[in-house]
C-alpha cells in the first residue's frame, strides 16, 4: 500500500514538473507545446504513443479553452487519472501565471510613462494581427466550400449587428453541422465533412487549433 | 468579488470553444458591464497579456482579476477560466476517442469549424476597435499600419509572434 502511494505522488510530482517546463513554450500558440510535448511525453517518458499525438490534439481542440491546456489535461488523466489531469494543468498554467503578475506588477510600475503607452498601443496592433493570423489558419480548414463560407459570414455578421453570447454561435454551428450534411446527403451532393488534401501538408490540415 | 470573478470567467471558460481569441469579446463585455475595467484598459490588459507566453485569454483574465481584487482576485479568475478545460477534457477522453470518427460528430465540426472562424473574426473587428469608429478604443492611423505591417511580417516572413510583439511596441514608442 505504501509503495503505491509513493509511487502516485511520485507520477503527480512528474507530471507537473513536465508541464512546468513545457508552459512557457507555448508563445506564439498552444501547437508551439506539441514537440516539445512529443520530447518529453512521447519520447523521454513514454507516456503516450507517438500516433496518440494526433488524437490528443484534436480531443484539445474539441474541449473550451486553449490546445496547451487541454493537451496537459489529458495527458495528465490518461498517466494519473483526475489527481494528475490536475497537476499537468496547474504546472502548465503555473509560470505563465507568474510571468503575467510580474508584467502586471511591472506595468503599475510605469504606467505613467507616455512611452510605455505608446508601446502598449504597438502591441495592441499586434495582437489583433495575430488574431487575424489565427481567423485565417482556421479559415484554411473550415472553409472549403460555400456551405461552410455562408455560414461564416453569417457567424460575423450577426456577432457585429446582435449582441450574442458566443454559446448560441456555437450551438447554431453544431446545430447546422448537422443539417447541412444531412441535407447534401438527401440532395445527392458529395458531402465532404472535412478538406479533403490537396497541396497543403498534413500538419496543417490536422491542427486548425494551431493559433492558439 | 472573488467569488463573482471565478464564476464569470468559470461561464465564459466553458464557451470558449476554439480557443481563447473566441471569447474575448465577452470578456470585455463582462468586464465593462461589471465596471471592472473601461474598454481602454482593457485592450491595455490584453496587450500586456499577449507579451507572456500561454494562451492570452487565461492571462488576460489573470490580469483583469489582479488588477480588480490583487493575488486572490487573480488566482480565482484564472482557476475560473481553466476549470471547465479541466472538466470537459476529463469527460470527454472517455468516450471522444471511438466517437470522433463518428459520421454525427463530424458532421458537428463541419459546421462547428467556420462558426469559429466567424467568432475569431469578430474577436479582431471587435478588439480591434473597427465596429465602433469615433470611440476613444478605436484604432488611429498608425496604429492601423502597425497592424498591417505585423500581419505582413506573420506571413510574409513567418516572424515569430514574440518578435513581432516586440517589433511592434517599438513602432509604437517610434510613431505614437
Amino acid at each position: 500500500m505504501q509503495t503505491n502511494w509513493k509511487e502516485r505522488l511520485h507520477i503527480l510530482a512528474q507530471l507537473f514538473s513536465v508541464f512546468v517546463r513545457i508552459g512557457p513554450s507555448t508563445f506564439g500558440g498552444g501547437y508551439a507545446m506539441m514537440p516539445v510535448i512529443e520530447r518529453e511525453v512521447v519520447e523521454k517518458r513514454k507516456w503516450i504513443a507517438e500516433k496518440d499525438l494526433a488524437d490528443i490534439v484534436s480531443l484539445a481542440g474539441s474541449a473550451p479553452g486553449g490546445v496547451g491546456v487541454n493537451a496537459a489535461a489529458f495527458i495528465g488523466y490518461r498517466k494519473a487519472g483526475i489527481p494528475g489531469a490536475a497537476m499537468a494543468v496547474v504546472g502548465v498554467t503555473l509560470p505563465t501565471f507568474i510571468i503575467v503578475i510580474v508584467l502586471s506588477l511591472f506595468y503599475l510600475k510605469f504606467q505613467d510613462n507616455p512611452k510605455l503607452e505608446a508601446a502598449l498601443k504597438g502591441v495592441h496592433g499586434a495582437v489583433v494581427a495575430l488574431i487575424v493570423m489565427a481567423a485565417y489558419r482556421m479559415a484554411k480548414a473550415a472553409i472549403f466550400d460555400k456551405a461552410t463560407a455562408v455560414l461564416a459570414a453569417l457567424a460575423v455578421l450577426t456577432l457585429l449587428v446582435f449582441p450574442v453570447t458566443p454559446l448560441i454561435i456555437v450551438a447554431a454551428g453544431i446545430v447546422m453541422g448537422i443539417i447541412l450534411i444531412r441535407a447534401k446527403e438527401k440532395i445527392g451532393l458529395k458531402a465532404d465533412t472535412e478538406k479533403t488534401s490537396s497541396s497543403h501538408s498534413d500538419q496543417e490540415l490536422m491542427y486548425p487549433e494551431y493559433y492558439i | 468579488m472573488i467569488w463573482d470573478l471565478f464564476l464569470t470567467f468559470f461561464k465564459i471558460g466553458f464557451i470558449s470553444f476554439g480557443g481563447g481569441y473566441t471569447v474575448i469579446p465577452a470578456i470585455q463585455n463582462k468586464v465593462v458591464s461589471q465596471d471592472w475595467m473601461t474598454i481602454a484598459e482593457f485592450q491595455k490588459a490584453v496587450s500586456l497579456a499577449g507579451m507572456a507566453p500561454g494562451p492570452i485569454a487565461t492571462n488576460a483574465v489573470t490580469l483583469i482579476g489582479y488588477n480588480t481584487a490583487g493575488i486572490l482576485g487573480a488566482i480565482a479568475a484564472c482557476a475560473g477560466i481553466v476549470l471547465p478545460s479541466l472538466i470537459v477534457v476529463i469527460v470527454l477522453s472517455s468516450f471522444f476517442f471511438p466517437l470522433q470518427h463518428n459520421k454525427t460528430v463530424k458532421s458537428i465540426f463541419y459546421g462547428l469549424r467556420p462558426v469559429i472562424t466567424g467568432l475569431i473574426a469578430y474577436a479582431a473587428i471587435h478588439f480591434g476597435g473597427f465596429d465602433k469608429p469615433g470611440e476613444y478604443s478605436s484604432m488611429t492611423v498608425f496604429a492601423l499600419l502597425i497592424c498591417a505591417g505585423c500581419i505582413w511580417l506573420l506571413v510574409k516572413y513567418k516572424w515569430h509572434p514574440l518578435t513581432v510583439i516586440a517589433a511592434a511596441g517599438v513602432a509604437g514608442i517610434v510613431c505614437l
